[in-house]
């Protein structure tokens, strides 16, 4: 009676895993997984490359960044980006003078807005780039905040 | 009680959702050393979001260790009707899942 039932779960965990594999017991939705190395390079192009295949950048003026001039507390300021152009895929936020420039990426589906808010680390003064990824490009617009602070625990 | 990980609101408003998220997360950058051993605090973030409306996705963010200590996190999406459903799930790098959900006031 065990050895039956032993065999019948290990034979529902294949087929479960089976059926993972294939796509159908993933979340109806998942647009992305963790892209590791995209958050752990040094380089703003090589993270852009790796995050959003491409690191060339086009200066907008339909992509905002907003954020303190002066971050009283480098461990926590609040930036929100956001565009006015059609069809962005996703929102990525980069500060280039950090250790890891690139912080956070936005996949966006089709009903959601071009726009998020969230509070970053920031090691030291250092321009802060909001780049909104479209099938014409990167576009991108940057403000330099300043850090009296470092907020990255250094 | 144990503290709730992810406090979810979202509200509409002219045809706009607007949703707010604070978890609570560590979020250590692996920078960090411990003051009394000298050894670096290991990194330990949250590393991918999904949020969906009506168990459909309308946002999946990739974050790296810099975003702050306790995270806020705030999207805007439309379609959106009161008493539907906004869920948040996050997944870290030690493998850790929360979710949490709310309907849309």
């Amino acid at each position: 009676m065990k050895r039956r039932t032993l065999l019948k779960g290990s034979l529902a965990g294949s087929a479960v895993a089976l059926a993972a594999s294939a796509g159908l017991l993933t979340p109806s939705s998942v647009l992305s997984a963790w892209n590791k190395p995209a958050f752990a390079v040094q380089s703003v192009s090589k993270a852009l490359t790796s995050m959003l295949g491409t690191s060339k950048l086009i200066l907008s003026n339909e992509v905002t960044i907003s954020g303190p001039d002066i971050a009283e507390n480098g461990a926590v300021v609040p930036i929100k980006i956001s565009s006015s152009l059609a069809n962005v895929k996703s929102l990525s936020i980069v500060v280039k003078n950090n250790p890891a420039p690139l912080l956070a990426n936005f996949k966006l589906s089709e009903s959601t807005n071009a726009y998020a808010a969230v509070r970053i680390k920031m090691g030291k003064t250092s321009p802060v780039m909001a780049v909104a990824e479209t099938a014409d490009g990167l576009f991108y617009s940057e403000k330099e905040v300043k850090v009296t602070i470092g907020g990255c625990g250094g | 009680m144990a503290k709730k990980k992810i406090k979810i609101r979202a509200t509409l408003n002219s045809g706009t959702v607007t949703v707010k998220a604070l978890m609570s997360h560590p979020m250590e950058t692996g920078q960090r050393k411990n003051k009394k051993t000298g050894k670096l605090i290991p990194s330990f973030h949250i590393t991918e979001l999904h949020c969906t409306h009506n168990d459909k996705a309308v946002l999946d963010a990739n974050w790296g260790a810099a975003i702050s200590k306790n995270p806020y996190m705030s999207f805007k999406f439309t379609g959106g009707a009161k008493g539907d459903t906004v869920g948040l799930s996050y997944l870290d790098n030690k493998g850790n899942k929360e979710s949490a959900s709310t309907k849309i006031k």
